[in-house]
């Protein structure tokens, strides 16, 4: 039994490997025939890519970029875990950091009070915007998709209103922006050569780690995952249901807060016009492409990163801008059919392996019935 | 579900039975018949002819119908509507549909009324409009998959009628079940499938139950025979004036459960009969706390527990298998050791504080596969891979590990082999000797009535008659299941008096 159950566990790291390296072998195929069909040449577009990609400058780049789309994911997918569509992780994250950022730039404590406080604030706000989406689902029934896209909407429109001169903002040339967050309260920097990376990388690790500790180790991770496989069991086996939506709604929107911290804390220091939005919806694809894992999401980040930074240099070997995005767009779609496909294929080949197994087990017994003469 | 060495021959115009244990792969085999799935090697003869067929599609092309155990009607439509949906290239949805519907109808004594809604029809009625859709598309062989499941005893006879008519006018039927008598009054043929293949094919005149049994299981048939009482006059369970209202899917307010009061005192197995969708469901998720009822208390062990969430129940001790073990029961995609944590995840060896002991439930896992003999090559498979049987005795075993004070057992054996139903009746009784209330929800009536100390039965929402099971028969509970008889059901026989020793007190 032991063995079988080793071999068990070796298909599904076969598996488990196998539909990642299908889907981006599949990627680069479907994207080399688009920029065959560009009439450029492909394999020298990903000779740039890989070349540029790998230079130091660009790694730290990919790593800074990755920090805050690992960030949104994992927002994400604590909702895909118990399946919940939080699309609302861009609003919950611009209107966090938002808040955060007036917080931050209108006290002048010490930093190592005010970092936290700012964070804290952040996570809050994300927690509450993304808890109004939970709540209407429980008590009135509507779908989240619906409810936290219109929030997105409501969040920026409320950013707006307060972004300007005399409410919460100052104008600073053709901007508007929040007042600045004094260099005591900076988040640290790890430095490397040729530049820093950000410090709030940790904020990161340290959430990646709660998240999986918590989903995989704990009673509630246990009971949330329970739900999202099905939620009759779940409810029968003693889930309240209503209160896990409103909860893991509330967790997403705290790690929701926190997308926003690397740019506030580690860049821009204030929310602006040109605070970076659309995070929250590369954080979808990235959850997509990670299967909500910790490390598969943390290698989808990291992906992204890649391609936005190497797309640049595409442009000036004159290939087209757009072929990024269209990269992108088909690697999710092929991660997304090639896991459903494994998914299935690895599904029925255990319970073939299941009924051939019992059936041979079945065999042996009925020989060795035979031979001792014993009907049991 | 691997199945090999498949061998039979049905001959045309005739009831050719096909039994075996659940998971010894009969429902596999219908599936390939109906060309739902592929067989990786064999063949399959129509007329001498030999088919592959692709899909349902393909089956039905070549006569071949399934009457699925599951119907597969709108509610919402009529009988005409239903027949003719996906099939309108026939005969039209108009006139000339009706008439063949008539003409079908009557030429199968099948009673069918075309013009009347599905949700106005009973179990027997919607049975028939399937058998009927199949022989509207032309269908001269029907594969009925254990058909009898849902009917009571004289709704099973008026069945098998239908299927002599079918017969006689040429028609062959293939009919799976593990329900031995019944196989035996109806079948002309019968093949016997054992772990994935045929191990005998008899005929109906030259075997008994008995023997059936030997042949699909290669064991003896088990009896879910009470033998002593252990009823103590401690109450476990008292359910008062219970009320329940559902909104349908029209928006209308239903009573479901109406007034429901009883007791269970340790030790006591309480049978409810009914027919399916009188309530049972509902008393049962509320008894677990999964549905809120209008008014009425829910008392365990001198607690009331009527406001209670249903992980405190569960705490409390009330052990609970599910009548749809894989929407209540089971994470299919789920590892057997995550399955053994679900409904018990804060209790021992699950958890320890907030923390899952993932080593304790492996272990403990393990234990149960061990113990309850669930087959599988090990625990880190999906529970989805596993046959109904042994995904039930995963389920049975692990309600069972917690020390339930009340045990809820919504069609405990359901689905299961001879094997396995022998080994839950034996685990009930065990538990019930040591002090265990049982609530047994069953269609099976041999079960209630031989594992029951006391018997109520169900019929729209109310508990309408009680019977002792020492003395009453599948027919007589039969008739106060379709309503026709209440109150306490007294045997008319006096003859049968001596049988009493074997069953249990009634109170």
């Amino acid at each position: 039994m032991n063995k079988s159950v080793k071999n068990f566990d070796k298909d599904r790291l076969v598996l488990a490997l196998g539909a990642p390296l299908l889907a981006l072998v599949a990627a680069l195929v479907i994207t080399s025939a688009v920029i065959g069909v560009t009439g450029k040449d492909p394999l020298h577009a990903f000779y740039v890519m890989i070349d540029f990609g790998s230079k130091s400058d660009s790694q730290v780049w990919i790593i800074n970029k990755a920090i805050p789309y690992y960030l949104a994911a994992m927002a994400v997918a604590i909702g895909f875990r118990m399946n919940l569509f939080n699309i609302g992780v861009d609003g919950q994250y611009r209107i966090a950091a938002f808040f955060a950022a007036v917080v931050g730039g209108s006290l002048t404590l010490p930093g190592f009070l005010q970092i936290p406080l700012v964070i804290i604030v952040a996570m809050v706000v994300g927690a509450v915007w993304s808890s109004i989406a939970g709540l209407l689902k429980v008590t009135r029934g509507i779908h989240e998709v619906v409810t936290t896209i219109m929030l997105n909407f409501i969040a920026a429109s409320t950013i707006g209103y307060f972004l300007q001169d005399g409410r919460l903002a100052v104008k600073d040339g053709n901007l508007f922006h929040t007042p600045d967050i004094p260099a005591s309260s900076h988040f640290f920097t790890i430095p490397t050569t040729p530049d820093p990376i950000d410090g709030t990388l940790i904020l990161a690790v340290v959430t990646a780690v709660a998240f999986w500790f918590v989903l995989g180790r704990t009673r509630f991770g246990f009971d949330l995952r329970a739900v999202g496989r099905s939620e009759t069991a779940a409810s029968a086996s003693g889930v309240s249901v209503k209160r896990m939506v409103v909860t893991s709604m509330v967790l997403s929107g705290t790690i929701a807060g926190l997308v926003g911290m690397p740019t506030l804390l580690n860049k821009s220091f204030n929310y602006g016009t040109d605070f970076p939005a659309g995070i929250g919806f590369t954080g979808i694809a990235i959850a997509l492409l990670g299967r909500n894992h910790p490390i598969g999401m943390a290698l989808g980040a990291l992906l992204w990163g890649f391609l936005e930074r190497t797309g640049t240099q595409l442009e000036f070997e004159g290939y087209a801008q757009e072929i990024v995005g269209v990269m992108q767009g088909v690697i999710v779609l092929c991660v997304v059919i090639a896991y459903e496909v494994v998914r299935r294929y690895g599904l029925r080949r255990q319970q073939r392996q299941v009924g051939e197994q019992l059936a041979a087990q079945a065999r042996r017994s009925d020989t060795n019935k035979t031979k001792a003469g014993v009907s049991a | 579900m691997a199945n090999h060495d498949i061998h039979f021959a049905v001959r045309r115009g005739t009831v050719h039975a096909l039994v075996g244990e659940n998971g010894a792969g009969k429902s596999t085999l219908m599936k390939i018949l109906y060309g739902m799935q592929k067989p990786d090697e064999g063949t399959i003869a129509v007329d001498g002819e030999q088919v592959s067929f692709a899909g349902p599609a393909d089956a039905i092309a070549r006569g071949i119908g399934m009457v699925h155990q599951h119907f597969m009607l709108a509610d919402n439509l009529t009988v005409l509507e239903n027949t003719v949906l996906g099939a309108e290239a026939l005969h039209g949805i108009g006139g000339q549909a009706r008439k063949k519907i008539k003409e079908l109808s009557d030429a199968y004594r099948l009673n069918v009324r075309p013009d009347v809604l599905v949700e106005d029809l009973g179990v027997a009625d919607r049975q028939r409009v399937e058998i009927l859709k199949v022989l509207y598309r032309g269908a001269r062989t029907l594969i009925l998959d254990e058909p009898t499941a849902v009917l009571v005893p004289q709704e099973v006879e008026a069945l098998f009628d239908n299927l002599r008519d079918l017969k006689a006018e040429g028609l062959t039927v293939l009919f799976i079940s593990h329900k031995l008598g019944e196989v035996l009054s109806v079948a002309d043929d019968i093949t016997v499938v054992r772990r994935g293949t045929t191990v005998a094919s008899v005929k109906p005149e030259e075997t008994n139950p008995k023997q059936l049994a030997e042949l699909m299981v290669g064991s003896e048939l088990p009896s879910p025979e009470t033998r002593e009482s252990t009823v103590t006059t401690a109450r476990m369970l008292s359910v008062d004036k219970l009320r329940l209202s559902a909104t349908d899917t029209d928006g209308a307010v239903r009573t479901v459960l109406d007034d429901i009061a009883f007791t269970i005192h340790k030790g006591e197995v309480l049978g409810v009969a009914g027919v399916e969708g009188n309530g049972q469901a509902e008393l049962v998720e509320a008894v677990m706390g999964m549905r809120e009822p209008d008014t009425g208390t829910v008392t365990l062990d001198g607690a009331d527990i009527t406001a209670r969430s249903t992980r405190e129940r569960r705490e409390a001790g009330i052990g609970y298998i599910p009548e749809d073990r894989h929407r209540h029961g089971l994470l299919l995609e789920g590892t057997l050791w995550e399955n053994r944590i679900l409904g018990h995840v804060t209790e021992t060896p699950n958890s320890k504080g907030q923390l899952l002991d993932l080593a304790g439930a492996r272990a403990d896992t393990a234990r149960i596969v061990a113990e309850y003999d669930v087959r599988t090559p090990g625990i880190e498979v999906t529970a989805a891979s596993l046959s109904g049987g042994n995904q039930q005795k995963l389920i049975v075993g692990r309600e069972m590990s917690h020390n339930p004070k009340l045990l809820i057992a919504a069609h405990p054996t359901r689905g299961v082999d001879v094997g396995a139903q022998a080994q839950i009746w034996d685990q009930i009784r065990e538990a019930r000797r040591a002090g265990l209330a049982v609530l047994l929800i069953s269609a099976d009536l041999d079960e209630l009535i031989g594992l029951s100390d006391t018997l109520r039965v169900m019929y729209r929402g109310r508990l309408v008659a009680d019977a002792d099971p020492a003395t009453v028969t599948p027919e007589e509970l039969g008739s106060a299941m379709t309503g026709a008889a209440s109150g306490h059901l007294e045997h008319t026989e006096d003859a049968v008096e001596d049988a009493a020793p074997e069953g249990g007190e009634s109170r």
